[in-house]
């Protein structure tokens, strides 16, 4: 599938996506991660609890989608607002190729500009390469994987991929997976937690509400799913004329 | 030798119709679709390039239909009207682009030939955002050419060009039609159609409106009936002259002035000084009230039916 296709459309993504202002949006929420992280070593180095509530809960309920979802609608969504699309979907390129090579990328910035800060906020936070830190990397990675291919089929099938975008994290996974216990199944915030979790082993603070079996076939269903939908969706790809 | 074929294809959103059943055939060598803006040419290139579904009727290019049919952009090239190339890219790194997307044998030597065909090779190295408008007109159009497309879709290619651009665009399209490719551009300037095309399909509020060569476009336009305001120093007087010519088919008193139809323009311009004379009147003013293209192809499609064939 990855042939020389795919590596035009990765490359030419990359920079694009890198190269517009936008760009600047993603290290906002790791860097913020971060300079919490530190501070807070600082002032509770002793203390053994904020690092699964700070680098965990808010990294994954706060950090990794915001950052994923900038990502996500920007690797697509960026060129279809802008038009360029069409010089990419004017030749006989798979649909699904376009999707794929444009989601690598998504993924693959996201796990730089996410997973790496969480690795190194959960090494400053519990002092070393604890289960914790790692659980949270590879946690966040998950995160990556799947929260990039729902972005992605959003910016496919609307333009305003970034506000339905927002209002899935902060108003299903925010707010009603934190207190609605059903809600949670359906949380790739959460499921990402159970993958941490799963690592980190319980007890670590992280409370996730789902079951790692759970969250990893759901997750990957979900991903799958995504993926499918958005090259369809772009096969019907269409321009309007200019008098509409 | 590749056709396009349309078979009573409309296009609606809602309650707007932006192409209505539009029947027709673009061969070899270069036609031009003339309309005003909001006519839905863009909506019928669209449509012709696979970027657009019809809502009803039946769209082929060579045989196939182009919507749902990526394969088909082995055959097509398309210069969509907004200017929306990556332009961070050099000329080369664009075309050599996509060249690679149609996984042509030799991508980069396909590149260099097509940047040739539009006279591009020196700036090829500098990035896009450099170019003037016309370049960058000219690379996108290199970058549809690179696979050797039998048809080339150009929607408004002439827009914001200065005359020798123009002409130089003109002259590598014109090549391109005698090379056997069927080249379909879209504008809304009589001008630039007439002097490129071997058939022109004009199109008004989505509708084919006439179909012909230039010649028979501008006979159309020429013996449509014209409307006139004269003013002199008796207008009933001279209304009552003039409805017994034959070149005139109405006469209305107004309070600007006499409104004259004639259906002659020709015959009308040589009387109506003379008989103002004749009629020992004072010819103060004449002016024709319709000019405009947008009143010709309000004509145009005023009755059933595209006129000329």
């Amino acid at each position: 599938m990855f042939g020389d296709q795919g590596r035009v459309i990765a490359s030419i993504t990359l920079r694009a996506t890198m190269g517009r202002k936008r760009a600047l949006l993603f290290a906002i929420p790791p860097a913020i991660l971060l300079l919490v992280t530190v501070l807070l070593k600082l002032a509770h180095s002793q203390d053994t609890s904020w690092p699964s509530q700070v680098v965990g809960i808010f990294g994954f309920t706060v950090v990794l989608p915001l950052t994923a979802l900038i990502i996500g609608t920007s690797v697509l969504g960026a060129e279809v607002d802008e038009g360029s699309i069409v010089h990419l979907l004017a030749t006989p390129v798979p649909r699904s190729v376009v999707i794929g090579g444009k989601y690598v990328v998504a993924v693959v910035l996201t796990a730089a500009f996410v997973a790496v800060p969480e690795l190194l906020a959960g090494l400053i936070a519990t002092g070393g390469l604890t289960r914790l830190a790692v659980g949270l990397f590879v946690g966040a990675l998950a995160g990556s994987v799947m929260y990039n291919a729902v972005f992605v089929m959003a910016s496919v099938m609307t333009t305003r991929a970034i506000a339905y975008g927002l209002g899935y994290v902060v108003v299903w996974e925010a707010l009603l997976g934190n207190f609605v216990s059903g809600a949670r199944l359906l949380s790739i915030g959460h499921y990402s937690l159970s993958v941490a979790n799963g690592i980190a082993r319980d007890g670590s603070g992280l409370d996730p509400g789902v079951g790692l079996g759970t969250s990893v076939v759901m997750g990957a269903i979900v991903t799958a799913l995504a993926l499918v939908i958005a090259a369809r969706a772009l096969a019907s790809f269409s321009l309007k004329g200019d008098a509409i | 030798m590749t056709v396009i074929e349309l078979r009573n294809v409309s296009r609606w959103y809602g309650n707007v119709v932006a192409v209505n059943d539009i029947t027709m055939t673009i061969g070899p060598g270069v036609t031009g679709l003339l309309g005003p803006n909001g006519a839905g040419k863009s909506t019928l290139m669209h449509m012709i390039a696979g970027f657009l579904a019809p809502s009803r009727g039946g769209l082929t290019v060579g045989g196939t239909p182009s919507w749902h049919n990526p394969g088909i952009y082995r055959t097509l090239g398309l210069v969509p009207e907004r200017d929306s190339v990556h332009a961070f890219l050099t000329g080369a790194e664009f075309v050599t682009a996509s060249a690679r997307l149609h996984k042509l044998p030799d991508p980069g030597a396909a590149a260099r030939r097509a940047i040739e065909m539009v006279e591009l090779t020196g700036a090829q190295d500098r990035k896009i955002s450099t170019y003037s408008k016309g370049m960058r007109q000219r690379i996108r159009v290199a970058g549809s050419l690179v696979h050797d497309p039998e048809v080339l879709l150009l929607d408004e290619p002439f827009n914001g060009m200065d005359p020798r651009q123009r002409l130089h665009m003109m002259d590598l399209l014109h090549g391109l039609g005698e090379q056997g490719r069927t080249i379909l551009f879209s504008s809304h300037i009589l001008e630039e159609v007439e002097r490129l095309s071997g058939t022109i399909q004009v199109m008004v509020a989505g509708r084919l409106a006439a179909s012909g060569d230039f010649r028979a476009i501008r006979r159309l336009m020429t013996t449509r009936p014209h409307v006139f305001l004269v003013r002199t120093s008796d207008d009933r007087g001279l209304g009552a002259a003039l409805i017994g010519r034959p070149a005139v088919t109405g006469v209305e008193v107004t309070d600007h002035g006499l409104s004259v139809r004639a259906s002659d323009y020709g015959t009308f311009s040589r009387e109506i000084a003379a008989l103002t004379r004749d009629a020992g009147l004072r010819l103060r003013e004449l002016l024709p009230e319709d000019e405009s293209l947008e009143s010709v192809f309000a004509y145009l499609i005023d009755t059933d039916g595209p006129k000329a064939r």
